[in-house]
C-alpha cells in the first residue's frame, strides 16, 4: 500500500483539491478528538467529577450532540453590532488555524506545502488570530467584548515575542526554517556520537520547549492565561455576543489551533514524524508518519490540557510581568547559549 | 525547485485561506439555514449586559493600561525578525556572525532593561 500511495502522480489541482478536502475534514476532527479526550474525559478524571455520560457510549458523542445542537440555534447579531466585521471575525479566526495546517509534515512528502520558510510561516499565521479576536470584541459593541478583545490583544502580542524567541534556539541547531528539514536535523543527528535516538531538540533546548509550551498557552487564551474570556469577570469576553454557529467557530478554530501547535511543538522539539531507528526517506512514512505524530501531539496536548487544568488565573500585570520579565530575557539568553555552543562545537 | 513551484506553494496558502470563506459560507449559508429557525423579537437583538437593559454605548472608553506593551512589542517583534536569518546562517557565518549577535542582543537587551528601569512594565 505505502508503495501504491507513493507512485501516485497527480496534476496541481488535483493534488490541491485533495489536500484542501484533506484539511477541512481534519480540522473538525481534531478539535473534536482534542474536545472529547481532553476536555471531557482527562478533565473529569483530573477534577474528580463525573463529566457527560449520557450521549453515546460513556458520553463519547456527547461534542457531536452540541454541535447539533448549535446548528439549530437562530442566527442572531446584536442591533449595536458593526455588522460586517462581526461576520468576519470569525472568518479570519478559522483562516488562521487553516493556514497552520499548511506547513506542518506527518511525513516527508505528506505534507499540505513544504514551504521552505515552514516554522516562521507559521508563527506569522498564527498571530493572525488575534485580528480576528480584537475584530470580534471590537464589533460586538458589548463592554464585556471589547474588554476581552483588548485583553487577548494584549496578552497575545505579549506572548508573542517569547515564542518567536523560542523557536530560533531550534532553528540554530537544525540549521534551516523547514520544517521537514528541522525533523531530518534531529532524525540525522546524534547525543555524544551516540546516534541511535537521533537528537530530539528537546534535549538540547529543553529551556525553548518550556517557554515555547507557556506561550502556546497564552495564544490559546486557556487557563492559567485565560484573562480574555475569563467567565467570572467578563462573562464570556470576545465571544459574548456569538451565538450558534457563529460560536462554533471560534470553539473549533481554539481546539484545532491547539492541536496544531502541539504538532509544532512535537515537531520542533520531539522529532515530529521521525520513528528512531527508520530512515526519514522511508516509503514506510507513508502510514508510520501520521501514528507517530498524532502520538507526539497527544504528549504534548496532554501537558498544554493538564496546566490547564490544575492552574488559576493569572492577574493581568501578573501576566504581562512574566512574559517582559522572565520569558523575553531567558529566550534571549538561550539565543546566546545556542549560538555560542554551536559555533564552539 | 523552480520559480514557478516557488508561486505554486503560496497559491495553495491562498486558497487554503479562501478555504476559510467556503467553510463558513457553506456551514452558515446553506446547511445552517436549511436546519435554524428565524423569528425576529425586538428583545433577541438587545445587547447583553448581565440581565439588565445596557447603558450607554458598548463602545465604552476605559483605560488601556497596556498601550506600551504594544509599542514596545512593534520595535521587539521586528529585531526578532532580524535574528532568523542569522540563526539559519550560523554554521557559516562562524565566530564573525556570533560576535555580530551578540552585540545586537546586547543593544535588545538594554533596550529592555531600559523600559524596566523607567518603570514601563509595571502596572500603572
Amino acid at each position: 500500500m505505502t508503495h501504491v500511495l507513493s507512485s501516485i502522480d497527480l496534476a496541481y489541482w488535483q493534488s490541491t483539491l485533495i489536500k484542501l478536502i484533506v484539511v477541512a475534514i481534519l480540522v473538525p476532527t481534531t478539535a473534536l478528538i482534542l474536545g472529547i479526550v481532553f476536555l471531557f474525559k482527562v478533565m473529569s478524571w483530573m477534577q474528580s467529577r463525573k463529566g457527560p455520560q449520557e450521549a453515546g457510549p460513556r458520553g463519547l458523542l456527547q461534542l457531536l450532540a452540541d454541535g447539533a445542537k448549535f446548528v439549530q440555534k437562530e442566527d442572531l447579531i446584536p442591533d449595536k453590532a458593526d455588522r460586517f466585521v462581526f461576520k468576519t471575525a470569525p472568518i479570519v479566526v478559522l483562516m488562521s488555524t487553516l493556514l497552520l495546517y499548511v506547513a506542518l509534515p506527518a511525513s516527508q512528502h505528506l505534507v499540505v506545502e513544504d514551504l521552505d520558510v515552514g516554522v516562521f510561516f507559521a508563527l506569522a499565521v498564527s498571530s493572525l488570530s488575534v485580528i480576528g479576536i480584537l475584530m470580534a470584541g471590537w464589533s460586538s459593541a458589548n463592554k464585556y467584548s471589547l474588554m476581552g478583545g483588548l485583553r487577548a490583544g494584549g496578552q497575545l502580542i505579549a506572548y508573542e515575542l517569547p515564542m518567536v524567541l523560542a523557536v530560533v534556539g531550534v532553528v540554530i541547531q537544525a540549521g534551516t526554517l523547514s520544517l521537514n528539514g528541522i525533523v531530518q536535523a534531529q532524525a540525522n543527528g546524534a547525543i555524544f556520537g551516540f546516534s541511535a535516538l537521533g537528537n530530539p531538540f528537546i534535549l538540547t533546548q529543553f529551556v525553548g520547549f518550556f517557554i515555547f509550551l507557556a506561550a502556546v498557552q497564552a495564544e490559546l487564551t486557556q487557563t492559567p492565561f485565560d484573562m480574555p474570556v475569563a467567565e467570572s469577570e467578563i462573562v464570556g469576553g470576545y465571544q459574548v455576543e456569538y451565538s450558534g454557529f457563529r460560536f462554533l467557530f471560534f470553539f473549533l478554530a481554539e481546539f484545532a489551533t491547539a492541536f496544531v501547535f502541539a504538532g509544532i511543538a512535537a515537531t520542533l522539539f520531539l522529532g515530529g514524524y521521525w520513528f528512531p531507528g527508520v530512515d526519514t526517506s522511508s516509503k514506510i512514512y507513508w502510514i508510520l508518519g501520521p501514528a507517530v505524530l498524532f502520538t507526539k501531539i497527544m504528549l504534548v496536548a496532554f501537558l498544554i490540557f493538564w496546566v490547564r487544568f490544575t492552574y488559576p488565573r493569572f492577574r493581568e500585570d501578573q501576566l504581562q510581568a512574566f512574559a517582559w520579565k522572565w520569558l523575553i530575557p531567558i529566550a534571549l539568553v538561550n539565543i546566546l547559549v545556542t549560538g555560542i555552543l554551536k559555533v564552539v562545537f | 525547485m523552480s520559480y514557478s513551484d516557488f508561486v505554486r506553494q503560496y497559491l495553495t496558502v491562498a486558497l487554503m485561506g479562501g478555504l476559510a470563506l467556503i467553510l463558513v459560507g457553506a456551514l452558515l449559508g446553506v446547511a445552517g439555514r436549511i436546519l435554524r429557525p428565524d423569528r425576529p423579537q425586538g428583545q433577541k437583538y438587545l445587547t447583553y449586559e448581565s440581565g439588565v437593559d445596557p447603558v450607554g454605548s458598548g463602545w465604552s472608553q476605559s483605560q488601556v493600561r497596556y498601550y506600551v506593551f504594544a509599542l514596545l512589542f512593534v520595535m521587539f517583534d521586528v529585531e526578532a525578525v532580524f535574528i532568523f536569518p542569522w540563526a539559519v546562517g550560523l554554521e557559516t557565518f562562524g565566530a564573525f556572525g556570533l560576535i555580530e549577535m551578540i552585540v545586537f542582543i546586547a543593544i535588545l537587551a538594554l533596550g529592555l532593561a531600559y523600559a524596566w528601569r523607567k518603570k514601563v512594565l509595571k502596572w500603572v
